[in-house]
Order: C-alpha cells, then structure tokens, then sequence
C-alpha cells in the first residue's frame, strides 16, 4: 500500500493525522488545514481503514497543491488531476434545477422511505462535467436489501432524450448526508449505464444546520492483487447558470423573505427600483470597507475602487443634457406612437362592429 | 388584450396584499366567470422554464402538470415536448405524453394535466394556433391556463411570465366553430376582450428556502446587471419592428374590409336599379296587357360578397395591443434608468 509520503510533493501538512475513519462516518477536519478530500468511505471490503485514509491521500497530491494548506476547509477541496478513467476532469457544475427537482422529489417521497435517488442527465467536457437535468426513480431500500427499478430509469431517460438529444446519464444523486452500503450496490447498477458515473448527495435532513451538497466520483482502493475496495472521492460542485435562470434564482430568493412564502411578480419599475437597490446596498458596504480601513488598504481593492468611480464618464454638462433630452424625447415619442396605435386599432373596432 | 383590473392591481402590490386578494377571492363568487382567479406556481417550475429555454434558442413548448385548489391553480411540476422534426414522422405526441405522466405518477409528482406553457420571441404569440391549442385545452379541462414566458425580456433582468385564459365569451365563439362577422359582433368580443391574464404568485416550500439560501452562499453574484443597463435600443428597435409589420398587416385588412363594405353598397344600389327596372318593366307589361315577369330571386342574380374573416383581424389587433403595452413598459424602465443616469452626472458635476 502506498504510504503518504511517496508522491511528488506532498504539502507540509499531511493528512497522516487523519484519524482512523469508520467505514460509513467522515472524518472530522484536522487542525491543520487539510488538503486532502475527505473521503467518505465506504468500503466493500477494507481490511485496514486507516490504510484506506492514507491511501486516498496517496493519489491526491499534485505540485499544484502546494497553495492548497493556505486554502480554507471548504466542504468540496479543489481536486487534483486524478490518474484515473474519470474523462471530464474534477469539477461538477450544476444547475440550479437539479437541486430543486431533489428537493421536490425528496418532499414528495413515500411513505417511509429515508431518502430518494435519481438519476442526473447532462454533458461532459474537457474539464468539467454539466449535470443539466434529472429525475428521480423509485427505489426500495430496507436494512438488508435495495431494489432500483432500473427499467423505469431507462423508460424516463428515452423520453429525456426525445427532448434533448445530447443529454447523457451522468450518474446519480441521493438525499441524505451518508453514503451508506447501499450507495456502492446502487453505483455499481449506474456504472452499467454510464462510464465513472457521479454521485450527488443532498444532504436535506440539514445536518449541522446547512444542506450540504456534495459530490463524489468512485474509486478502486486497496491492496492491489488483494482485497479491493471501493471509496468515493469527492469532486468539486459549482453552480452554473444560464442568464435567465440567475434571474428566475433572484427572484426565488425573495420568497424566503416573505411570510407566507409567496411572492407576485413585479412590475416594471418596481424592478428598476429594486435593481437600484441592490446597487446602493453594495455600494454602501463598499463605503463601509473603505472608511473602515484607511491606513492598510488593499492594492487592488483600491483599483477596483478606482475604477469603479471612474466609471461615470465625465461628459460635458451641456452635451450630457443634449444626449438625455434626445433619449427621452426618444422613448417619450416611441410611447406616443404606442398609445396612438393603440386608440387606432380600438377605434377601428368600433367602426367595425357598426 | 388588457389584462383584468384586479390582476394587474394585485401583482402590483406587495406579497401580504396579494395573498390578500387571493382571500377576497376565495370568498365571493368573483366578478368575472372565471374559474381560476390566481396561478401559484412552484419556484422549481420557474427554474425548470429557464434552463430549458437557456439550452436551446427555439420555441419551448410543454406540459404544465399541478392541481386545482379551489380558486387557485397550483402548478407544481412541468415537462417539454420535444421539437418537431420532419424527419420524425411517426413520432406519437400522445404517447409521449401518456409514458411521462406515467411515469411521474410513480414518483408522486402530480400527473394532472392543467394547462400548457410556450416560450415566445419579443412577445408575439397571439397566434391562430394558440388560440386553438388554448381552446381546446379549455375545453377538456375547466381551469387550465397557458404559461407564456419572453426569455429575450428575461435576460433584459426581469421575470416576464405571464398566464392566459380566454374569456368565457370567446369560448362560445370557438365552441360554435363560427368565426363570421355577425357572430363575433353578436358576442361582443373586442381584441381586448379575447384573453384575460391571471395573476401569478411564486411560493416555495421551507425546503426550497433552504436550498436557495444555500445557493446564495456558493454563487457568485451575477456580473451581468442587465436591468439597469442603458444600452438597450436594440431590442426596442426588434419591437417596434415587430409592430410595424403587424400594423402594416392590419392596414392590408382595413383595406380589405373597406373594398367589401365598397361592394357590399354597390351591389345594393344594383339590386335597387334591378328593382326598379323591374318594376317598370312590370308596369309597362300590365298596361300592354302582357303578363308580368316572374319575380326573380335577386339573391340568386346578385350574390353577396364575402365577408373578410374577423377572427384574424381580432388576433391581428390583439398582438399589437400586446406589442405596445410591452414597448409602452420597456420606455418607462428606460426613462427611469435615464434619469438616474442624469442624477448620477449632476452629482459629478
């Protein structure tokens, strides 16, 4: 077995003082900053699970690395380049939507069934790998047992790809914050349909009071020519939107501030306001920061300061006056045309219905 | 197609208000005939809509899948169709449908059927086709509503979707399958009259609040504030465009309806003449002692010409009513952005 201190350049801090993981827990983040992922283990077969901590961070340390100590304990580390089958790089990006189908499934769920899973639909690249979509699948899972409906899984995904051709399967998530024996068995069915599937977990029984998302990608662990045994290593998440969906999150967000939870929609200037708003809001902590600190700046946040005053042009007042006269008398005679199309075609109604 | 009153007022307003009116609705019998007086729509069927739209740039279309409580529509998941392709001939769109609601049906999502959503260019869907879809979805199902959101309008920075019904008025004139002049003034429908908006409210589980606070922490801010930016003549250039051509359509009807009304008088006054001459002739006839001319049928000699169909000059009306509360919007942002711009410079000044 590979003992920490073989690969290129592990950084000063090892993770050796990692304790000895039990097979289904995470271990707990040591003092030192630690860079290597956490895994949580769960082997198949293990004989030594102190062997296995160690050997997850065998593989894990690239020269890259050396920045990682400085780094704070995120709960997903940037990954190394592992020398592995894993085609799309070490970075998950995912959409929004996909939270909010788990979410949904998971409050959907049966009748005492701990936690849901699904499958995640998306497109792979060079560095990252897209999840796009999803959809759950019905499962059963008791002590002893798990049973996937796997024909269901296929059924959904042929109608998934009448929609959209390029999607793949990608692998698959699950509610809950473990990754329990079970996880290998259902892993194992997905490694059939996908080549090194991912899988998410959603943590919504909001362990440590935040749900945490995390992914992770299979591994083969162990003692070559022996026992080997099967660990997840976690991979990064990040979100990733389209233009619109940052929107539509914006506005979502809102509903966590109301009440009853329900929010209309505004309209126009209402949103212009609202806009203005948030700037101000950024502006004022912008202000905050700068009175605060005085003496000890930051160099480049006094030029992104800089640069941002400087972003009113300065314009000579009369041609500034010049150019919103037109602009105004732009939109006010685009609003009158509007208006009188609008008187033309009701009266044109009228003359009609005579 | 000017939305109702209420509505408009009730979006308006604040959240606390709104769900008050949606408790003045629920208690009285309504003033309209409307089956559904608000749309509570799921924050994950507003985040379903935009990444389908931000994947592709063609028309999206779907199912909208929820319940009917009382006198709110709940619409609580979605899923698209697929785009047609030639290619695909056989493709069954039924059978689609069925195998998802289907399967759905397995994971407890809801598998009900209540209304239908498109995604549309600059906001011109007022089309014969949806008319169509939207009636015959009205007509198989009491409340259900089609879901019309502008993504370009999106981008822009704000949540433009909106949900339509058609009048009960107008469901009697499709339902009668009779689209000519005399029924449509019998029912009264002016292009105002053709759709009514619905209210929309987003509500999101405790779960879901969870979620996007998280979310909140792990994004970044969007980098791009396009509400507040003020280089948007582009897409008010596409709009006016837009209208300038169903304006010129109009136009093109007006010109058609005035030739009718034109010949619908000339065949008046010949029918008169013909008339008269008749008679005279008749007169002549009886004092010659000849018997007199069988009265022809005039409406066999002189056939009436055709009405020019009123349904299309309805739509017509309607999309350009559309355009211009949507252009008549972008130019109140739009001055709004400008005079802070002026602020901002007097400021510096």
């Amino acid at each position: 077995m590979a003992t920490p201190a073989v690969p290129v350049s592990a950084p000063p801090a090892t993770p050796t003082p990692v304790p000895a993981a039990a097979p289904a827990s995470v271990p707990a983040p040591t003092p030192a900053p630690a860079a290597a992922p956490v895994p949580a283990a769960a082997p198949a077969s293990s004989s030594d699970p102190a062997a296995a901590a160690a050997a997850t961070a065998a593989p894990g340390q690239t020269p890259a690395s050396a920045q990682a100590p400085a780094q704070t304990p995120a709960p997903a580390l940037p990954g190394p380049a592992l020398p592995g089958p894993f085609p799309g790089g070490r970075v998950v990006r995912l959409h929004p939507v996909i939270l909010a189908s788990i979410v949904d499934s998971y409050e959907r769920r049966n009748e005492g069934a701990a936690r849901v899973i699904g499958t995640l639909l998306g497109t792979v690249d060079k560095h990252s790998v897209e999840v796009t979509n999803c959809f759950s699948v019905p499962h059963n899972e008791s002590e002893d047992e798990v049973a996937v409906d796997m024909e269901f899984a296929k059924n959904m995904y042929e109608l998934h790809k009448k929609v959209s051709p390029n999607e793949l399967i990608l692998g698959w998530y699950a509610t809950g914050h473990d990754i329990t024996e079970h996880s290998v068995l259902i892993h194992e069915y997905y490694s059939r349909e996908a080549p090194n599937p991912i899988h998410l977990t959603v943590d919504t029984s909001l362990q440590n009071g935040r749900m945490s998302i995390k992914a992770y990608v299979s591994t083969l662990m162990g003692v070559p020519g022996r026992t080997m045994g099967v660990m997840f290593t976690p991979l990064t998440v990040k979100y990733a939107y389209y233009d619109t969906e940052r929107i539509g999150v914006d506005l979502i967000m809102k509903t966590c501030f109301s009440p009853n939870r329900v929010i209309g929609l505004s309209s126009d200037l209402q949103q212009v306001g609202g806009a203005s708003a948030r700037i101000q809001d950024a502006l004022s902590t912008v202000l905050q920061y700068a009175e605060d600190v005085l003496v000890s700046a930051d160099n480049t946040v006094g030029r992104f300061l800089m640069s941002l005053v400087n972003q009113v042009p300065k314009i000579v007042p009369d041609d500034f006056e010049t150019m919103l006269n037109s602009n105004i008398n732009d939109l006010l005679m685009v609003t009158y045309l509007a208006n009188l199309t609008q008187s033309q075609i009701a009266l044109n109604e009228k003359l009609v219905n005579l | 197609m000017a939305s109702r009153k209420e509505g408009t007022g009730s979006t308006a307003t604040s959240s606390s208000s709104t769900a008050g009116a949606a408790g003045k609705g629920k208690g009285k019998g309504g003033s309209g005939d409307s089956a559904v007086k608000q749309v509570q729509i799921d924050g994950l069927v507003v985040f379903k809509h935009y990444q389908e739209e931000g994947q592709g740039t063609e028309v999206v279309q779907g199912v909208l899948l929820g319940l009917v409580v009382e006198d709110r529509l709940e619409i609580t998941n979605c899923f698209p169709f697929p785009q047609h392709t030639e290619d695909d001939a056989d493709f069954d769109e039924v059978q689609y449908q069925m195998e998802m609601m289907r399967s759905l049906r397995h994971v407890n999502i809801d598998h009900l059927h209540v209304g239908w959503y498109q995604s549309t260019y600059y906001g011109s869907f007022v089309t014969r086709a949806l008319l169509d879809s939207q009636f015959s979805y009205q007509h198989a199902i009491e409340e259900s509503v089609v879901l019309i959101y502008d993504p370009i309008k999106t981008a822009q920075g704000s949540l433009s979707l909106k949900a339509y019904r058609l009048t009960p008025k107008l469901m009697e004139v499709c339902k009668e399958k009779d689209f000519s002049p005399e029924a449509l003034k019998k029912a009264n429908i002016t292009f105002e009259y053709m759709f009514e908006e619905v209210p929309i409210v987003i509500k999101n589980s405790h779960l879901i609040n969870v979620l996007m606070w998280e979310l909140e922490k792990k994004s970044a801010v969007a980098d791009k504030h396009e509400l507040l930016s003020l280089a948007s003549s582009n897409h008010l250039g596409k709009n006016l465009q837009l209208l300038m051509d169903r304006v010129d359509e109009m136009s093109q009807d007006i010109v058609k309806y005035n030739t009718y009304m034109r010949n619908t008088s000339k065949q008046q006054q010949q029918k008169h003449q013909y008339q008269q001459r008749r008679q005279q002739e008749n007169m002549q006839r009886q004092s010659r002692g000849e018997p007199p001319l069988p009265e022809e049928d005039l409406s066999k000699l002189f056939k009436p010409p055709q009405p020019p169909a009123r349904m299309d000059s309805l739509l017509i009306a309607g999309q350009i009513n559309t355009y211009c509360q949507n252009i008549k919007e972008f130019t109140a942002q739009n001055l709004g952005k400008l005079f802070m711009a002026q602020a901002l410079q007097e400021y510096n000044n």
